[in-house]
C-alpha cells in the first residue's frame, strides 16, 4: 500500500501495534535532554528503581538557563544554577552523555543534534522541548514531549503514541526559488498565518514541493522547527542528496560501508507517489515577501509591507477580541504600517534561526552599517560550534563593528530564563519562534522576523526589510 | 498516579482563546526541580490585575477552569500542567487543546474534558451570572453539569480508561518488555548512539 514517508517511519519504529483502543508502542533512536524539563523525570527514576534504560541513545546540555555573557563565572542566579547543577548530578548518577556550558560541543539541543550528525534520516527524536520538530528537515520524526514521557523515554526507551493524520505543505514558485529577501521564515510564517495556530493539529506536517527541494538543511530546520506554531507536533521534509551532504563527514554519521547501506536506505524514506494526505495546504512562494508577526501569537503575522489590521473587521467574535486584546498588549494602532513600527532590540538566534547560515545572512546586510541609535542588538549563536564557526569567519567583528553585542551560546532571548530578556513595554524584532505575551520578558512585545528582515530593523530602528536599505 | 472518577468544584470561566503555556507560566517560573510549588507562577502576569478572574471570590478558590479554544498551546512544559493542579484545579474545559498539552494532563492526572464551543458558551453564562456555581465533572458518564445544565465532553477512549484505573504508563509499557528488547535485538548496529564519537 502507498505510504507517506511519516507512514514510513512509523512503521519502521513499531514495538507493539495497540490493540483496540490502545496506542502504538514506537522504538526512540535518539532523546536529547536539557536541564528544564528533565529533574522531575530522574526524581521518577529514582522513586521507581529504574535506571535510564539507554543511556547511549540519550544525550544532555545545558541551553535554557545559561547566561550568554561571562560564561567563566558561576552562574549568578542560584535557581538556574540548581537546575543546571542537577542536570549535571542526574547525567553523572545516570550514565548520559552531558555537554555542559563552556564545552565546544555544547549548543541549543535542536542545534546540536544535527551539527553532531546524530539527527539521521529515518530516526525518532524526542526531547522534552516543543521545537524538536526541527529534527523533520532530515526527514526524522520528532517532536516535543512533557516530563511525564521524559521519564518514560528514560525508562523504556518507547513512546506509547496515537496515530496522527498526516498534512502536505505544498510550497511551490515558478522556478524553485525565493525571491529576493525571502526565506524560509517568511515561508512557514505565511504558512501558520494561513492554516492558525490550531492548525496543523492532530497532523503531521510534510514541507514539498520545488521550493523546498531547493533549501538548504539550516533553511529546512528553520521550517521544521516552527510546525509546531501551526499546532503540529511534527514537520517533515524527505531527505534528498542535500541531507546527505549535510550528514556525510559528521562525528556520528555512519561512516565507510555503513553510509553507503544508510544512504540506500535513507534514499527509499519518500512519499509514494501514489500515497493521499489527510490534509493538503498550498503556498504559492512567488507571491511571498518578507513576512512579521503583529500580534501574540505566531498565527498574527502579515507581509511586512502591510499596516497593523483592525479588528473590527474581522468577522469571528474569539479572532477579533484575540486581535483587540493582542494590539492593546502590543501597543499598536490599528492602520499603522508595519514598517513605522520602531524597536528597542533585536535578538538574532534561537533554535530556529540561530544556524551558521543565520548568521552569516544577518551579517552580510549589517557589514558597513551601523545598528540605528538606541536600539540594541544581540547576537546569540546556537551552539559554540556556531560560535567558533562565525568568529572563524569574522562575522563576530561585522556585528560588534556596527554596535552589535556578540554572545556566547543558548536559548538567550528566546525565552528569557537567563538574563537575556526585555524589560516591560520593551519591543523587540526577533528571529526566533513564539511572540507569546512575555515571552521575552513580563510585559515585552515581540515581533518574530528573518534574520534579514531582523538586521534591516537594526539598521533602520523600524520593522525593515534588506531593500529598505539605501 | 491517582484515579480521577467524577469532581465537583467552583467553575472559572476564562474567556481567551489560545492561551499558549507562557501564560499558564512564563519560562522564568520553570526553574524548580520539583513536581510542586509551581502555583506561584500560574497565569502570573495576568494575575497581577486585580480584575483578573482568579483575582476574583469565589473564583480564587476555582477548581474547573472553563477556557476559549486552543488551550496549552506552545511551549511543551508540563510545568503548565503541574501549576494548574497545584493551585487546585482538577479539570480543564475547552473546545480544543493543543496536543502535548492534553498528553501531558493525561500523564499528570489533570482531566481536559473537550466540550463543545456552543456548550463552553453556556457554561461561561453559567459561571458568569451565577459566580460561585458548582460545577460536576463525571468521567465514566463524560458530562459536565452545572446546575440544570448538562453538557457532554469527549476524551479518548484510553485516556479514560488509564485517568479512571489511576493507571502508571511506565508500568503499562513495561509489560511489553519483551516486544522492546525483541525490537532492539533487530535495530541496525549503524544507527547513531550518542556517546562522544
Amino acid at each position: 500500500m502507498a505510504r507517506t514517508l511519516a507512514e514510513k517511519v512509523w512503521e519502521q519504529h513499531l514495538v507493539r501495534r495497540g490493540e483496540g483502543n490502545e496506542p502504538d508502542l514506537l522504538y526512540i533512536d535518539l532523546h536529547l535532554v536539557h536541564e528544564v524539563t528533565s529533574p522531575q523525570a530522574f526524581d521518577g527514576l529514582r522513586l521507581a528503581g529504574r535506571k535510564v534504560r539507554r543511556p547511549d541513545l540519550t544525550l544532555a546540555t545545558e541551553d535554557h538557563n545559561v547566561p550568554t555573557l561571562d560564561v567563566l563565572a558561576p552562574i549568578a542566579d542560584e535557581v538556574s544554577r540548581t537546575q543546571v547543577e542537577t542536570l549535571r548530578r542526574n547525567c553523572a548518577e545516570f550514565g548520559v552523555t552531558l555537554y555542559p556550558m563552556n564545552h565546544a560541543e555544547q549548543g541549543i539541543v535542536h542545534v546540536i543534534g544535527p551539527q553532531l550528525g546524530l539527527t539521521q534520516p529515518g530516526t525518532t527524536v524526542v526531547c522534552g522541548d516543543s521545537h524538536t520538530s526541527t529534527h523533520g528537515a532530515f526527514g526524522a520524526m520528532a517532536f516535543g514531549i512533557g516530563t511525564s514521557e521524559v521519564e518514560h523515554v528514560l525508562a523504556t526507551q518507547t513512546l506509547p503514541l496515537k496515530r496522527f493524520r498526516t498534512m502536505a505543505i505544498n510550497v511551490n514558485s515558478a522556478d524553485g526559488a525565493l525571491r529576493p529577501g525571502v526565506t524560509s521564515k517568511d515561508v512557514v510564517l505565511a504558512m501558520i498565518a494561513k492554516i492558525g495556530t490550531g492548525g496543523g493539529q492532530g497532523y503531521v506536517l510534510e514541507y514539498r514541493g520545488n521550493v523546498i527541494d531547493n533549501l538548504s538543511m539550516e533553511a529546512r530546520m528553520t521550517i521544521c522547527n516552527m510546525s509546531i506554531e501551526a499546532g503540529a507536533r511534527a514537520g517533515m521534509i524527505a531527505p534528498d542528496e542535500t541531507t546527505f551532504a549535510y550528514l556525510e563527514g559528521r562525528d556520528h554519521a555512519p561512516k565507510g560501508a555503513d553510509w553507503d547501506v544508510a544512504v540506500a536506505a535513507w534514499r527509499e524514506l519518500r512519499t509514494d507517489d501514489d500515497a493521499t494526505f489527510d490534509a493538503e495546504v498550498d503556498i504559492d512562494a512567488d507571491a511571498l515577501t518578507p513576512f512579521v508577526t503583529w500580534g501574540t501569537n505566531p498565527g498574527q503575522g502579515l507581509p511586512l509591507g502591510e499596516s497593523v489590521p483592525d479588528p473590527a473587521a474581522i468577522v469571528d467574535e474569539n479572532e477579533r477580541v484575540s486581535a483587540e486584546k493582542a494590539l492593546a498588549y502590543m501597543g499598536l494602532e490599528a492602520g499603522t504600517p508595519l514598517r513605522d513600527v520602531r524597536v528597542d532590540t533585536v535578538f538574532v538566534g534561537s533554535c530556529t534561526n540561530g544556524r551558521i547560515e543565520d548568521l552569516r545572512a544577518a551579517a552580510e546586510i549589517i557589514d558597513g552599517r551601523t545598528v540605528a541609535e538606541g536600539v540594541r542588538m544581540l547576537v546569540v549563536p546556537g551552539s559554540m560550534r556556531v560560535r567558533f564557526q562565525a568568529e572563524q569567519e569574522g562575522l563576530d567583528k561585522v556585528f560588534t563593528a556596527a554596535g552589535a553585542e556578540w554572545r556566547s551560546a543558548g536559548c538567550s532571548m528566546c525565552l528569557g530564563m537567563n538574563p537575556d530578556q526585555l524589560a516591560p513595554g520593551e519591543r523587540s524584532a526577533s528571529t526566533s519562534n513564539r511572540n507569546f505575551e512575555g515571552r521575552q520578558g513580563k510585559g515585552g512585545r515581540t515581533h518574530l522576523v528573518s534574520p534579514l528582515v531582523a538586521a534591516a530593523t537594526a539598521v533602520r530602528g523600524t520593522l525593515s526589510s534588506p531593500e529598505d536599505l539605501a | 498516579m491517582d484515579a480521577f472518577t467524577t469532581h465537583t468544584g467552583i467553575g472559572v470561566p476564562l474567556r481567551r482563546a489560545n492561551v499558549d503555556t507562557d501564560q499558564i507560566i512564563p519560562a522564568v517560573y520553570l526553574k524548580r526541580v520539583t513536581r510542586t510549588g509551581f502555583e506561584d507562577g500560574l497565569f502570573s502576569a495576568w494575575r497581577a490585575d486585580e480584575s483578573f478572574i482568579l483575582n476574583q471570590e469565589p473564583f480564587s478558590r476555582g477548581s474547573v477552569l472553563v477556557a476559549g479554544a486552543d488551550f496549552g498551546t506552545g511551549s511543551s512544559r508540563e510545568h503548565a500542567v503541574w501549576a494548574l493542579m497545584n493551585y487546585g484545579f482538577r479539570v480543564v474545559i475547552s473546545s480544543r487543546f493543543a496536543d502535548i498539552f492534553r498528553g501531558n494532563s493525561a500523564k499528570a492526572g489533570l482531566l481536559a474534558a473537550q466540550v463543545a464551543q456552543p456548550d463552553v458558551e453556556l457554561l461561561w453564562k453559567l459561571l458568569e451570572n451565577e459566580p460561585g456555581t458548582e460545577v460536576t465533572v463525571d468521567l465514566r458518564e463524560k458530562t459536565v453539569q452545572a446546575r440544570d445544565l448538562t453538557v457532554a465532553f469527549e476524551i479518548d477512549d484510553y485516556t479514560r480508561w488509564r485517568l479512571l484505573e489511576g493507571l502508571d504508563d511506565i508500568g503499562l509499557t513495561l509489560r511489553h518488555a519483551d516486544h522492546i528488547a525483541a525490537f532492539e535485538a533487530a535495530r541496525p548496529s549503524r544507527m547513531p548512539r550518542t556517546a562522544p564519537a
